[in-house]
């Protein structure tokens, strides 16, 4: 099945990164090719294989519900690219009116 | 667009639909520390003061799990008679939102810690069953407000962000569908809630206050034509915070779809935001169905609680609530009446509780904390166990009216004095010079006194009109400013007039 | 004085330690040299000459004191620009970061410093780690130092740059798919990729969370084996760290005899592809083995040609989701933001300012593996071929102590080569990318120059887990038994750079 530019659109979408026409139409078929060439995994391990997530096997990793210091807000807010009373201020959470 | 829908009345809906409701419930722990980081979870700290890279998600930072999260997390699913899984993994949601430092929360997916449980609860006196989905566990976000535009997001100008609250350990309850619950689907999703908050609170494992976002609920309901055993489109309504809410949101919901549907529309299936007003409104439409693209949490190794600690940890589950009040009622000897007063007060039940283990006799701590601590409480608007005095001192102030130093009047001014800071009741006594008055022959001068003021009054009870007593007693006691024992004044002066 | 940038690791410590030559002296020499070369190499993105005098200065105060030193204290040591350094811009060499001052240190950062090494600044990389060239660098890709018209291999390109430079007698990489091997292995130098779990990943920017180690770069085995010793160990901070002890890779290296070793030799890496004179290198240093004493075996792993495939989905995916959080809210580039815009469009504006081709690429394959209604033909499908990975490796430790194979198919290629082949440029990686899904040791060690082009070669070791011991115990053999050959080390034939006169 192939990648179009119409699902590459749709993922960038999700991926939250912007393309433009000429992007798209540049990295369709590239994605296209690598998808290909990877969709044989499919056809490799049978139902009765499990996956593995974790290359090395450990559980129950935990720490103490204890408090540590937190670093000083202005260390925190040090690099962030707008600031305002202490807070991250970011740019208006709607699109339009809702 | 407030409050604009078409309302169907509620009992026209009900006669012609079954309701289907599920409820999922989000309730933060109370850690010391958050869920993947040593920064503290309290409540009320300057902006981002409770922050790390961990928990702001700083590039090359990693998680650990906070082991009491898990302990809380196994023991409110043994609560709610879930099985607990034995081998299960994080997953990462991925969505973007500015309020999610990492652009992941960092839940539970197809591997829920724990699983299929089921609780009873009481609704107006019938027994209702809740089936469990689900209690898995996940991370808080952080808080935005918003600039302009009144506060709300709609037509803000630019929002600002806190991440006090990133991160701070949330635990997820879904019912399966609650089916049965006849008209009181409403009142069903009260007692849920209120009993989910009482749960909580027992096992200690949340301060679970509604108006501190503590417990949020997402409420699903759907209309299905009597008769019929499909289930109808469903709408989610979010933003619910408060117990009131949670039962007008739904009334509201099902009178809402109960419109569309007797117009012969079909109800879309979207998520609503509740406001407090009173309504419902649809929640951002997105073309698409968000796709969270969900995968094991690799930063994550598996939980795999051994049966050994989940048993451990279900000999720490502390006594049912229902049954504890049953018990306690039976102990204390309250009628239902009296018990519904106690269990309609927040926090009242193990006030009386600690009060009487403190000594005092259950009818009288039912008595302080009820009526005037309650007044109180009422008055500051504020819990009853913020009012400022303690269990031990509720009883301390009462063995002093027993043992004849106070009057109930007394007593009521010396919870001022407590309250202002004075000290123990008994100091508050000593400092004000509270106590009754028992010297005989300062009393009787008071009594001999007044009679000679009120000469008329005095001829009047002589002549046999013992209820006229009452205006000397009271200018006694005035005199005496209300340290002395009313029915031993009422005896002086019947005897020195008789 | 040629003679200090040439020295080891291990020697220039001998010298601190007794006497002979300041940490400090050491220091200058490397600085000086960086500001020589590299600007024909661009092997660093960040240069800290002031701290780096500070900690070789209190090196010294502290030898003079008596106070017992550690094995490195004073050795020089470059660090990939992927590790969080406090006070450095710590860029992932993008847009996104650049000029993101991290405000915490990556654990092995702290470890470097507690054991007294000296940083002398950041390394370049591929962005993101998301290459096998340093080409995708956005502040320019780095050179080979044995030909300057080719790449030195990536995402570390920068690190093993450094060594084969003479920069840096040490320096530290991350290893997700082969960063470590395989520059390594085309710029004739020393690289390991640890037991996974086996070195902190904490502060240190991720590119896909269940493959990613870092490990040591070295120009000697034993260099390798000592920088090794002070990044590892159990960190709480990392949940997927090993609480085990650090095996004995030191004393591996020390050691350097194969006598009774089973090697195997993996039959599904070679043929095909593969360069004649990388399988003639591969063949040779077999033989060397053979004949210190070792027993050479032919194993098969099945499934290994499917784990291009595997890899491939499962990086990104995780790539996908590691690189959300670099949306210009908090940190990093924001573009777009006229008072106007939404949050969405300043995100999308800043992501697509941000990051370059690759790391687009990566993000929108990975979305797609994971997304809805593909996620088990895809990521499921991967995660299984990865079990069956790890059940070859499994089976091959039963029949043998290590497994080796050439690190990559082929040497050194030219600049822009595969830059518009995505394809051409992963398969760069298919000796590699074995043991970051199975989460193995791997390590790549110099076997000579290929006839046809007269560049490095390297030999790949595997071993199993937490058996990291063993890379070192055969690359250190292999590494003695050639330099006899030679008459001395490979990197004595890399062309000499020109001199910037200062
Ligand atoms: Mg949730
Ligand atoms: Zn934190």
């Amino acid at each position: 099945m192939a990648l179009t530019v119409q699902d590459v659109a749709r993922l960038a979408d999700l991926a939250r990164i912007e393309l433009s026409e000429e992007e798209l139409a540049r990295l369709a078929p590239q994605l296209d090719v690598i998808l290909t060439a990877v969709a044989s995994v499919a056809d490799v391990a049978g139902q009765d294989v499990p996956p593995t997530s974790h290359p090395v096997r450990l559980e129950n990793v935990y720490r103490i519900d204890e408090t540590r210091p937190s670093w000083p807000a202005e260390a925190m807010l040090a690099g962030a690219p707008a600031v305002e009373d202490d807070h991250f201020r970011v740019p208006r959470i709607l699109d339009e009116e809702a | 667009m407030n409050g604009l829908d078409e309302l169907l009345d509620y009992d026209e809906v009900m006669a012609t639909h079954d309701v289907v409701i599920g409820l999922e419930v989000h309730v933060e722990l109370d850690t010391k520390s958050k869920m993947w980081c040593g920064c503290s979870t309290d409540f009320g700290a300057a902006p981002n003061s409770h922050t790390c890279p961990v928990c702001l998600g700083l590039p090359g930072s990693l998680p650990v799990v906070n082991r009491t999260a898990v302990e809380s997390a196994i023991r409110i699913g043994l609560s709610l008679g879930c099985q607990i899984a034995e081998w299960c993994r994080f997953a990462r949601k991925n969505y973007f939102y500015p309020d999610m430092t990492k652009n992941y929360q960092i839940s539970q997916y197809d591997e829920p810690l724990c699983f299929d449980g089921e609780v009873v609860i009481v609704v107006d006196g019938q027994p209702q069953v809740i089936p469990i989905e689900r209690v898995h566990m996940e991370e808080d976000a952080g808080k935005t407000s918003h600039v302009g535009g009144a506060g709300r997001i709609q037509g803000a100008d630019y929002s600002l962000l806190d991440y006090n609250r990133a991160g701070v350990p949330l635990m997820e309850i879904v019912t399966k569908p609650v089916l049965g619950t006849g008209t009181k689907a409403p009142e069903v999703a009260r007692e849920y809630m209120a009993f989910l908050r009482e749960l909580m609170r027992a096992l200690g494992v949340s301060q679970a206050r509604m108006e501190r976002g503590n417990m949020r609920c997402d409420a699903n309901v759907s209309l299905m034509p009597k008769g019929s055993d499909e289930l109808g489109t469903r709408t989610e309504t979010k933003n619910i915070n408060s117990l009131k809410s949670v039962e007008a949101a739904l009334r509201y919901e099902i009178c809402r779809q109960g419109a569309v549907l007797k117009r012969g529309g079909r109800v879309v299936q979207e998520t609503r935001m509740w406001h407090e007003e009173g309504y419902t409104t649809a929640g951002r439409s997105k073309e698409t169905a968000e796709d969270y693209r969900y995968f094991p949490e690799p930063d994550l190794v598996p939980v795999a609680p051994s049966r050994e600690w989940v048993a451990q940890l279900r000999a720490t589950l502390p006594e049912p609530p229902a049954e504890r009040r049953i018990r306690l009622q039976a102990e204390w000897g309250f009628t239902d009446l009296e018990m519904r007063d106690v269990n309609g007060n927040e926090g009242a039940i193990d006030l009386i509780e600690q009060t009487v283990s403190a000594g005092a006799a259950a009818a009288s701590a039912r008595k302080w904390w009820l009526t005037e601590l309650a007044r109180r409480a009422n008055e500051a608007g504020i819990g009853l166990d913020e009012v400022g005095i303690s269990p031990a001192q509720v009883a301390a102030l009462q063995s002093l009216v027993d043992d004849g130093t106070l009057t109930d009047n007394l007593a009521r001014q010396v919870i001022d004095g407590v309250l202002a800071g004075e000290g123990e009741p008994a100091d508050v006594v000593a400092a004000r010079g509270l106590a009754v008055v028992s010297d005989e022959g300062a009393l009787a001068q008071a009594v001999d006194a007044a009679i000679a003021a009120n000469p008329a009054i005095a001829q009047k009870v002589r002549d046999g009109k013992v209820q006229a007593a009452g205006a000397l007693i009271g200018a006694v006691m005035k005199a005496m400013k209300g340290r002395a024992d009313a029915a031993r004044v009422r005896e002086l002066v019947l005897e020195k007039l008789s | 004085m040629n003679d200090t940038i040439h020295a080891t690791a291990a020697e220039l410590a001998a010298r601190i330690a007794s006497g002979a030559q300041s940490a400090e002296e050491i220091t200058r020499l490397h600085l000086d040299r960086i500001a020589a070369v590299d600007e024909q190499v661009n092997a660093f993105l960040a240069v800290d000459a002031e701290r780096a005098l500070a900690q070789a200065r209190a090196v010294d105060v502290k030898r003079a004191s008596g106070a017992p030193l550690a094995p490195l204290a004073g050795v020089p040591v470059a660090v990939k620009d992927l590790f969080c350094y406090q006070g450095l811009p710590t860029t992932a060499a993008s847009r996104m970061l650049e000029s993101w001052v991290p405000p915490y240190n990556s654990t092995v950062v702290d470890r470097l410093l507690a054991s007294d090494l000296v940083i002398l600044g950041k390394t370049n990389l591929d962005e993101f780690a998301m290459g096998s060239s340093t080409e995708t660098s956005a502040f320019g890709p780095t050179r080979n130092p044995w030909d300057l018209g080719r790449i030195p291999g990536g995402s570390g390109g920068g690190s093993a740059a450094a060594l084969a430079a003479f920069e840096a007698p040490l320096a530290i990489g991350t290893d997700t798919g082969g960063s470590i091997r395989q520059p390594a292995s085309v710029t004739g130098t020393v690289g390991v990729k640890p037991t996974y779990g086996g070195v902190s990943r904490y502060g240190v920017i991720a590119m896909a969370s269940s493959l990613d180690q870092p490990g040591p770069c070295a120009r000697t085995v034993l260099d390798a084996a000592l920088l090794h010793q002070v990044m590892a160990g159990h960190d709480p901070a990392d949940s997927t760290s090993i609480a085990a002890p650090v095996p004995d890779v030191v004393s591996a290296a020390r050691k350097a005899d194969v006598k009774g070793l089973r090697i195997g030799v993996v039959r599904e890496l070679g043929g095909e592809g593969y360069a004649p004179g990388v399988e003639a290198r591969f063949a040779a240093a077999v033989e060397l083995l053979a004949s210190l004493g070792a027993e050479i075996v032919e194993v098969s792993c099945p499934h290994f040609v499917h784990a291009f495939a595997a890899y491939y989905l499962i990086m990104p995916a995780e790539v996908s989701s590691n690189l959300a959080r670099y949306d210009g809210m908090r940190y990093g580039l924001r573009v777009g933001d006229d008072g106007l815009a939404s949050t969405e469009q300043v995100m999308r504006a800043s992501r697509a300012a941000g990051f370059g081709d690759e790391v687009k690429r990566r993000i929108i394959i990975g979305s797609y593996a994971l997304s809805a209604g593909y996620y088990d033909a895809y990521y499921g499908s991967a995660q299984k071929v990865r079990t069956l990975i790890r059940t070859d490796f499994e089976a091959a430790f039963r029949q043998c102590d290590v497994l080796v194979s050439p690190a990559t198919p082929t040497t050194a290629f030219r600049f822009g080569e595969r830059l518009t082949d995505p394809l051409a440029m992963y398969k760069s990686d298919l000796c590699t990318i074995p043991a970051n899904l199975a989460g193995n040791a791997a390590a790549s060690v110099p076997i000579g120059l290929a006839d046809e082009d007269g560049l490095p070669v390297g030999l790949q070791i595997m071993a199993p887990v937490l058996a990291d011991d063993r890379c070192y115990l055969v690359g250190a053999a292999v590494e003695a038994g050639l330099t006899e050959q030679w008459g001395g080390p490979l990197l004595d034939r890399v062309p000499a750079l020109k001199e910037k006169a200062r």
